[in-house]
């Protein structure tokens, strides 16, 4: 069998392990053989993301140490699938042996939905019934990766309709420590992006991030259901 | 509100509030802004090739600003001989004595402006006005905000924070009559006729450039409202000051730059009026001043060649990047406490102004690409935020608490025992805090938020446990 190294990143392991638990699932189903990696703790993005290069170089190398025996890595979000696969290099830059070590890993690093779709070519057959959904798109994954067809290409396979909000690639206001060092300007944005996704009357609002999914729970009304891609596709699995 | 020359976090924090609250000024902004985003998308989709274009302008800017000095004496010898003076100045100080000087050697005491985004950046106005002479802004925005006393929020609409309302009242109180708010008509011919007096009876006229042509010696300007023509022909002596980064080689560089700014300023094709100028009035000219005089202002600019910012002098200030930015979309421009709001201002802010003085706006991002995407120069501003970022934690610029939690962090993440051990710790220590949905700390983080809890078990013990099926 195919084998697939996950990894789970920090926020899937910590505060939402169900997702992990759901990106399994949807691996199997896919076919593959999954490994994971206990080593492995956190990417380094948010680190990298508030300026802290040293500390941010030290988990790169010590993630590309750990992933790169695999021969590919799936990853339940889109900002880290970034980090891995946009930003070591960056980060690394300087550093002839570890830029390539980087190269290579971001070569055959994957987030969920696009490697379901497009390393796999999974195709999941339709639920006996499904939410209507709406899809956010958050930044990095959208426009350092170029993704989103993928999700919402499985979301639509399993027979979620999808209802497209205003804005879909408009940022839900997390950015990591951004969110608590501008909670005010931070939660403003979020209520757009919430109110978007609430003018669709979808059942739920769907992201393949964890980052947003946490940033977006935080200050959704209590009939305003946020999930993680991995989450919607495993339940309708089960419902099949 | 003056300009506070400064944008700690607590003041942009306090300011974007303030703005948040707002709703009249939300309504102006997400109108003006959506507006201004709509008209580009549409006036890019109606150029053919419109992609290729901004990689093709990209090359351009990289390579004039490889070779900027050789370019600038080109311009200076070329528009001197069309009988221009260059004046070269180190400082805004260094320009606003420049003019002050050429002011006094006129006995000018009425000036007339076109917009400029450099001149607010020197305090142009200010300086002015403390030495007897009075500044009047043309432009129906900048107006707008000098009636207001208040700096710009937009690099292109200066007064987009305003609605008609706040305009009407602005206006009523300059002419000493009320002017109902629903005739904007009524309102602009009213700012026409007020207008018109002043470009007759001043002694100069004032205004920025958009680029300046090294081939020719032409300083060309866009306008939309033909205040830029009047401001630079009708008073005998026109001054025109420009950053030395809009130096353009040729005028063929000249008309890619121009397809490209007013598409992604406004979404329009061209500005209604591109107004070029080499050289003063000739003797068969029926009108035009008699004196030109470009100043070139560095203030700060040479310093970022070579530097990882230079990219960023490839700017052409057309404010695409403000209109996407989830950010200034709700702190609106004045948080950031200088001219230059939104993306572009919070790189090119702290690199001319002051790091310190204005280290919230590299964090003033969430990242996210927005403006990147939408910018015609392709400017990389996130990369540049994290390397600002980079710089703070380097000169310590942040709360030692902050610094020594990120270390503390990066230390507990370092090894998978580490963080075992402390995320054990961390459930445990917040079964006082814990409630159905999330965390609720006694200290106020998130304003309001409601934080995520640890899970009762980590996917990875799920995993050990062989609860992963
Ligand atoms: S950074 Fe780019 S998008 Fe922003 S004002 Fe400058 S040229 Fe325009």
């Amino acid at each position: 069998m195919k084998k697939v190294a996950l990894c789970v990143t920090c926020i899937v392991d910590q505060i939402m392990p169900e997702v992990g638990v759901a990106t399994v699932k949807l691996l199997r189903r896919a076919g593959y053989e999954v490994e994971f990696p206990a080593a492995q703790t956190c990417c380094g993005q948010p680190f990298f993301n508030s300026g802290f290069a040293p500390q941010a170089r030290d988990l790169a190398k010590r993630t590309i140490e750990i992933f790169e025996p695999y021969e590919a890595v799936v990853l339940p979000s889109g900002s880290c699938t970034t980090m891995m696969r946009v930003e070591y290099a960056h980060l690394l830059a300087d550093d002839a042996a570890w830029h390539g070590r980087a190269q290579s890993l971001a070569a055959k690093t994957f987030e969920l939905g696009e490697f379901l779709v497009q390393q796999a070519g999974w195709q999941p057959a339709p639920a006996a019934s499904a939410p209507s959904v709406t899809y956010h798109d958050s930044c990095h994954m959208c426009r350092l990766l170029g993704l989103g067809g993928d999700s919402r290409q499985l979301l639509t396979a399993v027979g979620c309709t999808l209802h497209e909000m205003a804005e879909a690639d408009r940022c839900c206001g997390f950015g990591g420590l951004f969110s608590l060092r501008m909670p005010e300007v931070s939660n403003a944005m979020t209520a757009v992006k919430l109110d978007n996704a609430a003018q669709t009357k979808a059942d739920i609002l769907v992201t393949a991030d964890p980052g947003c999914l946490m940033q977006m729970r935080g200050l959704a009304a209590e009939n305003q259901h946020v999930e993680h891609l991995a989450t919607v596709l495993a339940a309708a699995l089960e419902n099949q | 509100m003056s300009n506070p020359s400064s944008a700690t976090m607590s003041q942009f924090r306090h300011s974007a509030t303030v703005a948040i609250a707002d709703i009249q000024l939300q309504g102006a902004l997400t109108g003006a802004t959506n507006k201004f985003v709509n008209g580009r998308i549409t006036a890019l989709t109606e150029l053919p090739h419109a992609n290729a274009l901004r990689d093709h302008f990209k090359k351009i800017r990289s390579a004039t600003l490889a070779n900027l000095a050789h370019y600038l004496e080109l311009f200076e010898e070329r528009a001197t001989t069309a009988g221009s003076q260059i004046h070269w100045a180190q400082t805004g100080q260094d320009a606003v004595d420049i003019v002050l000087n050429i002011a006094r050697q006129h006995g000018v005491k009425l000036v007339t402006k076109s917009k400029s985004m450099v001149t607010e950046e020197i305090h142009l106005n200010a300086a002015l006005e403390a030495n007897g002479i009075t500044p009047v802004e043309t432009d129906l925005g900048e107006w707008i905000i000098q009636l207001a006393g208040e700096p710009p929020s937009h690099i292109i609409g200066p007064a987009i924070h305003k609605t008609r309302h706040q305009v009407a009242e602005l206006f009523s109180k300059e002419v000493g009559r009320p002017l109902p708010a629903d005739d904007i008509d009524g309102l602009t011919a009213e700012a026409r006729r007020l207008l018109r007096t002043q470009f007759l009876a001043a002694g100069l006229g004032i205004s920025g450039g958009n680029l300046a042509i090294a081939e020719t010696g032409t300083l060309v300007l866009v306008t939309n409202e033909g205040n830029g023509r009047l401001v630079t022909s009708a008073p005998p002596v026109h001054i025109a000051i420009i950053g030395i980064e809009k130096i353009c080689p040729d005028w063929d560089a000249a008309a890619t730059w121009l397809a490209l700014l007013a598409r992604s300023a406004t979404g329009q094709p061209m500005s209604i009026y591109t107004t070029a100028i080499t050289g003063p009035r000739r003797a068969n000219d029926p009108d035009g001043p008699e004196e030109v005089h470009i100043i070139l202002l560095d203030n700060g600019r040479s310093q970022l060649a070579g530097t990882p910012y230079e990219e960023i002098l490839q700017c052409i200030r057309c404010g695409a990047c403000l209109n996407v930015c989830p950010v200034y979309k709700k702190a609106g421009g004045h948080a950031y406490g200088s001219p230059y709001s939104g993306p572009i201002g919070a790189v090119v802010t702290p690199l001319l102004f002051g790091l310190e003085e204005y280290a919230a706006l590299p964090q003033a991002s969430t990242l996210c690409g927005a403006c990147k995407d939408a910018c015609p120069a392709r400017i990389d501003l996130p990369r540049m935020l994290l390397q600002l970022r980079q710089d703070e934690v380097a000169a310590r610029l942040l709360p030692w608490r902050e610094r020594k939690a990120e270390e503390f962090a990066a230390f507990v993440l370092g090894r998978e025992g580490r963080m075992n051990f402390f995320t054990k710790l961390g459930r445990w220590g917040q079964r006082p805090f814990q409630h159905d949905d999330g965390l609720k700390l006694p200290v106020n983080v998130g304003d309001g938020r409601t934080l995520p809890s640890l899970a009762p078990k980590p996917f990875r013990q799920l995993w050990d446990e062989g609860a992963v099926e």
